[in-house]
This record gives C-alpha cells, sequence and structure tokens, in this order.
C-alpha cells in the first residue's frame, strides 16, 4: 500500500505524540505520561471521529511546520493555537477545534500557542505509531515511545494510517480559554509536616510560575514553605498534581511526566479539574492557591466532565 | 498492617503501614498490591490507572469518572491482610558488577568516611544479599537493602548531573543501580552492564520485581557487556 505521511519542515519546540497516557506500569517505574491537558487533546479526537484514545502530536509554545507529502487527510488542532494552512488556492489562517482538509502538497504552519502552552494536532484515522504498555506517549528521558521517545525532529516522516474518507468538517463554536488565578488543592499526605504561619502564606500570597517548568514539573516561586519534621522521607508513590516541597522549602508541582516515586515531603495537591488550566499557564503569571475540600474536588470534578460532555454535545456540521 | 488510608488527591489514596522501613512491612505492601492488581486485572474493581507499592506506603490512583475514593477505602479496609501471603517466591538474580576505579567514582572517598579499605567495602557489598524492596523514580530503577551497617553512609552533599548508565551506588542502608543516564546524589562503587528496562519486551520489560533477591557478582572490566 502507498504511504501517507507529513515530513516535518520545522519540529517546533517539544513536539512529542501523546495518548491519554500508560497505565498498570508505575510499579515498574513508569509513569503515565500522556496529554498534559486532556480536554484538549479528547475534543480533537472527537471532532475527527477518531477513537477517543487516538495519538495525537502535542507541541508547546511553537508547534510543527508540517507539509503532507502523499495522501489526503482530515487535521484538527485544539488549545489556543495560531496557526496557518498552504494549499494550492492560497494561504488561511486556521481556526481551532475546527477540522481542516488538507491535500497532497499542503502545509501545516503551528506558528504558536497563546497565552497558553500546549496545543494539539490530530488527524482522522490517527498517525501510525507503535504501542509501549497500551500507548504511544512519548517520554524522552527515558527513551519510551514511537522513535525512542525522541521528540519530533527535522526531517522526520511521520506515517498516516489512512486516507481522509469524512466529507464534512465540524467545528465546536465559542469555545472559552478561561484563565484561572487561583487553583485549587487538596492536603498531601505529609500536610501537617508545615508551620501553620508558613501554610497560611501558601494559601494567601502569589505563586510565579519560573521558567523551570516541563512535562515533569513547575517550580514555583513565592513564600517559602517551613518543614517542622523533616524534608526527607521515605519513598512514596506519586501521582500528577502532587505538590512536593524540598527542603529549600520551594514548591514544585509535578506534572505527567513525573518520577514515580519521591522521597520529598508533599504539602497538597492540585484538584483534578484545575490541572488542565494550570499546566497551560505561562511562566511569570503569578497564581494564587486555596484550600477544599474532598468533598468540593469531586464536586469540580462532575463538573468538569459535564464541561467536555457539552462541548461535545455541542459540535457542528459545517 | 495499614495504619490509615488517606486521599493524596481526588484520585488517589495511600495506605500508609507505618513509618518503619522493612522487609516484613514491605512483604505486606506488596501482597496487597498483588492483590488490588489482580482485582484490578479482573475489572473487579473498576477504573483503576495505577497502583503504586513503596517501602512502607501503597498508592492507588484512579479514575474518579469510574471509582471514588469512598468505595477504594471500603474495599481495602474490608481486606484481611492478614490472609493475604505473597502468592510468588521472589526470584533471584545475580548482577554482575566491576568495581574498577574509573567506574566506583565514590569508593576512594567511601574509604575515608566509612574508614574501611576497598577492598572491604567491596567484600562487604558481595557478601550482602539484597532484597528488592521497589521499583521507582525511574524505569526499571530498584530500591534495594540491607546494607550491613557498615556500609552505612549519607547521600552527596552535592548530587551528580549526569550519572553515567548502569552505576551501581549506595546510600542510608540501601543499594540502587542507575538504569539510564540521570542526575543523581548516591555514592557510586562500581557498575553493571545488565539492562534493567527493555522496551523491545513488551509484555515484561522491567527485569526485577520488588520481592526478588539480588546477589552481587565481582567481574573485570572485560566481562561488562
Amino acid at each position: 500500500m502507498e504511504q501517507i505521511f507529513f515530513e516535518v519542515l520545522r519540529p517546533g519546540i517539544n513536539s512529542t505524540f501523546q495518548d491519554k497516557g500508560r497505565f498498570g506500569v508505575q510499579h515498574m517505574g513508569l509513569a503515565p505520561g500522556g496529554a498534559m491537558d486532556y480536554q484538549s487533546f479528547l475534543l480533537s479526537n472527537v471532532l475527527l471521529n477518531n477513537e477517543n484514545n487516538t495519538g495525537s502530536i502535542e507541541f508547546a509554545y511553537q508547534g510543527p511546520l508540517l507539509r503532507l507529502v502523499k495522501g489526503k487527510t482530515k487535521i484538527v488542532i485544539t488549545g489556543n493555537v495560531f496557526f496557518k494552512i498552504h494549499s494550492q488556492k492560497g494561504e488561511i489562517i486556521g481556526e481551532p477545534y475546527r477540522t481542516y482538509d488538507l491535500n497532497e502538497g499542503d502545509q501545516l504552519d503551528i506558528l504558536a500557542t497563546k497565552s497558553s502552552v500546549y496545543g494539539y494536532l490530530s488527524i482522522e484515522g490517527g498517525f501510525k505509531l507503535d504501542k509501549f504498555c497500551g500507548s504511544v506517549s512519548s517520554q524522552p528521558r527515558a527513551f519510551i515511545g514511537p522513535n525512542d521517545g525522541k521528540k519530533i525532529e527535522l526531517k522526520d516522516k511521520i506515517l498516516i494510517n489512512k486516507n481522509s474518507i469524512i466529507k464534512e468538517n465540524k467545528i465546536i463554536r465559542n469555545i472559552k480559554f478561561e484563565e484561572k488565578k487561583t487553583y485549587s488543592v487538596l492536603p498531601g499526605p505529609q500536610f501537617h509536616y508545615f508551620s501553620t504561619a508558613s501554610k497560611k502564606q501558601f494559601f494567601s500570597t502569589p505563586y510565579l510560575i519560573t521558567k523551570q517548568t516541563d512535562r515533569m514539573g513547575m517550580r514555583v516561586m513565592g513564600k517559602s514553605l517551613e518543614n517542622l519534621v523533616n524534608s526527607n522521607i521515605p519513598s512514596e508513590g506519586i501521582i500528577k498534581g502532587a505538590i512536593q516541597v524540598p527542603g529549600d522549602g520551594n514548591p514544585i508541582i509535578l506534572l505527567s511526566d513525573h518520577p514515580t516515586t519521591g522521597g520529598y515531603p508533599k504539602v497538597g495537591s492540585i484538584i483534578s479539574s484545575d490541572y488542565d488550566d494550570l499546566i497551560q499557564q505561562n511562566s511569570n503569571k503569578e497564581i494564587y492557591f486555596q484550600l477544599v475540600t474532598l468533598e468540593a474536588a469531586e464536586q469540580q470534578f462532575a463538573l468538569y466532565i459535564e464541561k467536555i460532555k457539552r462541548k461535545i454535545a455541542n459540535i457542528e456540521k459545517i | 498492617m495499614i495504619k490509615k488510608i488517606t486521599n493524596i488527591s481526588d484520585q488517589g489514596i495511600i495506605c500508609d503501614f507505618g513509618e518503619e522501613v522493612n522487609k516484613d512491612i514491605n512483604k505486606k505492601v506488596i501482597s496487597l498490591f498483588n492483590y488490588l492488581k489482580e482485582k484490578s486485572n479482573k475489572n473487579e474493581i473498576k477504573g483503576i490507572y495505577n497502583i503504586i507499592p513503596s517501602y512502607n506506603k501503597l498508592v492507588v490512583h484512579f479514575d474518579l469518572e469510574k471509582n471514588n475514593s469512598h468505595k477504594i477505602k471500603e474495599i481495602i479496609s474490608s481486606i484481611d491482610l492478614k490472609k493475604l501471603t505473597l502468592s510468588q517466591l521472589g526470584k533471584v538474580w545475580t548482577v554482575p558488577v566491576c568495581y574498577d576505579d574509573e567506574f566506583a567514582l565514590d569508593l576512594e572517598n567511601l574509604t575515608k568516611s566509612l574508614k574501611l579499605s576497598k577492598d572491604q567495602i567491596i567484600k562487604t557489598h558481595l557478601q550482602t544479599e539484597f532484597y528488592v524492596y521497589m521499583i521507582g523514580f525511574m524505569p526499571g530503577h530498584p530500591y534495594m537493602g540491607d546494607l550491613d551497617k557498615k556500609l552505612f553512609t549519607s547521600r552527596l552533599l552535592s548530587p551528580r548531573v549526569q550519572v553515567p548508565i548502569g552505576s551501581v551506588a549506595i546510600a542510608e542502608k540501601f543499594c540502587i543501580i542507575y538504569p539510564y543516564i540521570s542526575p543523581g546524589g548516591w555514592n557510586i562503587i562500581g557498575k553493571t552492564s545488565i539492562k534493567l528496562f527493555d522496551t523491545k519486551n513488551l509484555t515484561n520489560p522491567c527485569l526485577f520485581s520488588p520481592g526478588d533477591t539480588i546477589k552481587f557478582k565481582k567481574v573485570n572490566k572485560s566481562e561488562l557487556k
């Protein structure tokens, strides 16, 4: 069968293949990984009638410039993304959350994420990728994922499963990019290690997102947390969103490619429904943390799921 | 036994087996891990993302759309841990190590802090039969114990930016092997060429499992693959 593929003319920053992540493997030292912004990832596949967990290209800040060398495909980009499509008909500025047809020779230029970090490119039928432990998610540090987990590189040939057969295009209109200022936190397993005064500061003063932020973790700067017990604990399992506090008292929020276990005390954990929003915030942004109850976090999660369902229900044919 | 079960997230709980770190407690953690993993594989417990055993804790990460912490805590509380036994005995592995100076980056310094000769440190390390407490931090990375008391030592004051792959290292009462080039602050006493995590092995990529027994064997540089 004839190969259908994109050629990479510019890889972009931190472009990797991601799906929902790898599960049932963390006891082997393998973190779940997966799309940082699950909601944007999911919607990209729904818009294309793909199976929900089909692998996408995740990019940060600047995405790739791709040329469709062979075949015909339908694409969608999700996230707050500025991109262009060059075809024989000319150049258009693309809208995220809207599907487009690409023909042989067309170029897709994903220029930038707008006041956000991550975006997703999905295609009808998905990219042709090998799974490892049930997932195509790349973890470059551990050489795990398609092409030994390497980030997408210049001149890579990205294979596509099949030519597009869906005629119509779809759109979700009026996507709002909310910008939260305050993120909700549940107490962590070593919440009681920290002084009451410093916790009070943690939950009332601003923290700056620093440049030392990637798929593994987000370092924030603000009032340091005072540990009254011990700044080292026997290593224990970690879940994304955990806020660990090393000896220097400066919190690090552990993100999708976190180490599987860690020996620093954790003051809390970002609630699940706030995660997709948090990881989209640029460095130098000031954020606040607020302590919430488990019941409140569970209610927020139900609302988060409800919101995704509403967006899916609002998909229109063009 | 489990002292308490608490939420660490809206999608995660931690079972706390106490503060002590020893094999008996770890075996309890692993038996609960095995039990829950089997239940999850059979879909008798729904929506489990990961179960993560460590020295004396067990974390369960689940999908809040399919399950919740209240139900999972109830399931775990209803299990009689005394009746759970390790369903399978750990495997026994012999790991070749080269203790040559070019690999044993911290051996010289350890002779000073431990007041032992290089040969004494190596001999003591070789005599110890290690138990794998957990795999964590990076894929395939084992935490093994317990070191002979004579070798108890603290971590490096300033961690290395890059530890060579396969480095065998010690700190406190534990021994580890670095499966990848990575930063690290443990005292390096040798190098092995054993592959701890093999992505080509799709069914069982991780060489060691918690509960396995590890013995080290001294080899020459030429015997490292």
